[in-house]
């Protein structure tokens, strides 16, 4: 099974809170903050290894797993791009672009140009970007492809051709569990990394992968070496003949405003219940 | 002038509450710009949810039967039909909306604001506020498609209340889509829960890794919860750990919640945990660390073992 995972920096998320404004508004920056690999991405790329490994064996493969970043071509976005790699990915593939000139539109454009070309079986994409927090793109690549799209999916398993998956997603109200026929659009929930959530035919149905509770698995020193060697194909939104006209201008960006007034530290419950019914008239 | 259409999301047959948040958007929307509002009632049931969702000012109900199990695919092409004569299509930033109004979008080539906070309409000109990075900053977005598909924050937009008069019915043609035949809907597990839905209670009542088991979600917290009449959360680590179901995760992954009083119980306040409650208008942190992130937006910070303080807390309140 051949699959694509798109992965994108983003601004540490984990500092979200030290973003900044421009002074026109018109940009975010993130000075100071170190770019990371999408945490959402992160997850699917587990969600692909797993899906393309015979987890009994170390490091046996049973299909390809091609990376497509599309972003700014200088040394984080390579870093990033290695990171995947160091993780178990094949190959990488870094369409040049200023993240200003994209929007979900655009990406999912550039996508279906990269899918044309490489024919995986399967696309697994992060729900949403930690910046943008959109929850765009996979859907409108999926359509755009003519493809079905599995949002949010928390278990995946495939039948042993790899053309047919049973899949669960999260919904806002419960569960839903569908079957899908390949090739298809993935977009993964949090529990993706649970141990039994992905099932691919060949790794044995016993098998225990590790407990992730924050992201997908860390890179192995040989991985680290090897990913070193591994091709990333440079490749520029003119090439796949993408149209680039924007759908979305943001006009202005703010911090919200912070939370007004201070942390009344209380004695005991009682204190606690006190407050809230005669002071903050809540209860 | 912007003609607008809500895209009701039903669930066993009834509009949910969701709908009616994007009803209210919907108002705003078409109020602002001098246009008007329609709502299509699509889905299993559609007949009998279009005629109760004829009470709320819409020029006409547009209804869809569709038998079966949602799928975005099954839906996307009908909902896009219809929209074809709108100028904006809205709907809910839950987890359907989020799944199905991509997918319409991209049919009709129309730009998507997703999870909004805020409707402009300055001089007839829309454009949207959205918050970003986890909450962290908030952007105005302007779409330059000729239609616009916009989904709305359920804390941001009130529940939009019955103004009576019935608006007129219509059916429309359910449309078919080669894609629908790729996925198979084998059933849905629906969460069933007496207390009031976590998207819209005046009180919730969150709990986090420190509960340690289901048992003592169940022994600790669930006594307080009910004792308030409120909704039950919990941060990813209780969901993750299997304490409670996943539906109940607050946060940028789980659902954003904007209640009167939101108490945060064994919850460190991770910024992505932030993001899901920071909007409620009080918010008390019960914690055994007073140096926990979740500081910066308690109201009021009980410091505190839980295993002590929610029984004493929930017994005060039977007592009010
Ligand atoms: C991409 C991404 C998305 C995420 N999305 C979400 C999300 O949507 N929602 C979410 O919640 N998290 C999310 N997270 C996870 C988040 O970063 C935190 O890991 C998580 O919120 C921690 O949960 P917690 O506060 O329950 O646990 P912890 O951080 O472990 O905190 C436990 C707290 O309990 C306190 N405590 C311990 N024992 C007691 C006791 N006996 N009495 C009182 N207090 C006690 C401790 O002092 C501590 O503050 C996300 C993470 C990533 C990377």
């Amino acid at each position: 099974m051949k699959i694509l995972v798109s992965i994108k920096r983003v601004a540490d998320p984990d500092n979200a809170g030290k973003l900044k404004v421009s002074a026109d508004g018109k940009a975010v920056t993130s000075e100071g903050l170190e770019w990371k690999m999408n945490p959402f991405d992160d997850w699917s790329l587990e969600a692909a290894l797993r899906l393309t490994e015979n987890a009994a064996e170390k490091n046996a493969r049973v299909g390809e797993v091609v990376l497509v970043s599309i972003g700014p071509n200088d040394a984080d976005t390579q870093r990033i791009i290695r990171e995947g790699l160091a993780k178990g990915a094949e190959r990488g593939i870094l369409v040049e672009a200023d993240e200003a000139t994209l929007d979900a539109g655009i990406v999912s454009s550039i996508l279906k140009a990269i899918v044309d070309k490489e024919s995986p079986d399967l696309v697994v994409m992060g729900k949403q970007a930690a910046d943008g927090d959109s929850n765009v793109a996979g859907t409108e690549l999926a359509e755009k492809l003519a493809w079905p799209i599995i949002n949010s999916a928390m278990k995946i398993k495939t039948a042993d051709d790899g053309k047919t998956l049973d899949v669960q997603r999260e919904l806002d109200t419960g569960v839903a569990t569908l079957k899908v026929t390949g090739p298809a659009v993935v977009t993964t929930s949090d529990r993706i990394l649970h141990p039994e959530s992905v099932k691919n035919g060949v790794t044995p149905d016993d098998h225990q992968y590790a407990k992730l509770e924050v992201g997908g698995r860390y890179a192995s020193l040989k991985g680290i070496m090897q990913a070193k060697k591994k091709p990333i194909d440079q490749v520029s939104i003119g090439d796949l003949g993408v149209d680039t006209a924007k759908a979305l201008n943001y006009t202005k960006f703010e911090l919200p405003p912070a939370r007004s007034g201070e942390t009344t530290f209380v004695e005991d419950a009682a204190d606690l219940v006190d407050k809230l019914h005669n002071i903050a008239k809540v209860i | 002038m912007a003609n607008v259409l809500v895209v009701a999301e039903l669930l066993e047959g009834k509009a949910r509450k969701t709908t009616l948040c994007a009803v209210t958007a919907a108002k705003q929307i078409a109020e602002g710009t001098g246009g008007s509002f329609d709502i299509l009632s699509i889905g299993e049931g559609a007949g009998a949810a279009a005629d109760e969702l004829a009470g709320y000012g819409a020029g006409k109900v547009l209804k869809a039967e569709i038998a079966g199990g949602y799928t975005c695919e099954k839906y996307a092409a009908t909902v896009a039909e219809a929209g074809k004569g709108y100028d904006v299509l809205v709907a809910c930033a839950s987890a359907y909306g989020k799944d199905l109004l991509p997918r319409v979008a991209a049919k009709l080539d129309a730009g998507v604001a997703s999870d909004i906070s805020a409707v402009h309409t300055d001089g007839g000109k829309l454009s949207y506020t959205r918050p970003m990075y986890a909450g962290n900053v908030s952007g105005t977005v302007e779409i330059l498609t000729d239609k616009q598909v916009v989904t709305v924050r359920q804390s941001e937009f009130d529940v939009a209340e019955a103004s009576g008069g019935a608006s007129a019915a219509e059916d429309i043609a359910v449309q078919s889509d080669p894609v629908a035949d790729k996925v198979e809907f084998l059933g849905v597990e629906v969460v069933k829960s007496e207390r009031p839905d976590l998207g819209d209670a005046d009180v919730v009542v969150a709990g986090g890794r420190a509960l340690k088991s289901a048992e003592n979600f169940t022994s600790v917290i669930e006594p307080l919860v009910d004792a308030l009449g409120a909704a039950m959360g919990a941060s990813r680590a209780a969901c993750d750990a299997g304490y409670v179901s996943p539906e109940l995760q607050v946060g940028q992954t789980g659902k954003v919640v904007a209640p009167k009083l939101y108490i945060a119980i064994g919850i460190s306040g991770a910024i992505q945990h932030l993001a899901g409650m920071k909007g409620s208008k009080t918010i008390v942190a019960i914690n055994k660390d007073k140096e926990a992130p979740i500081a910066q937006v308690a109201d009021y910070f009980l410091v505190s073992d839980l295993f002590d303080a929610v029984p004493a807390l929930t017994d005060a309140v039977k007592k009010l």
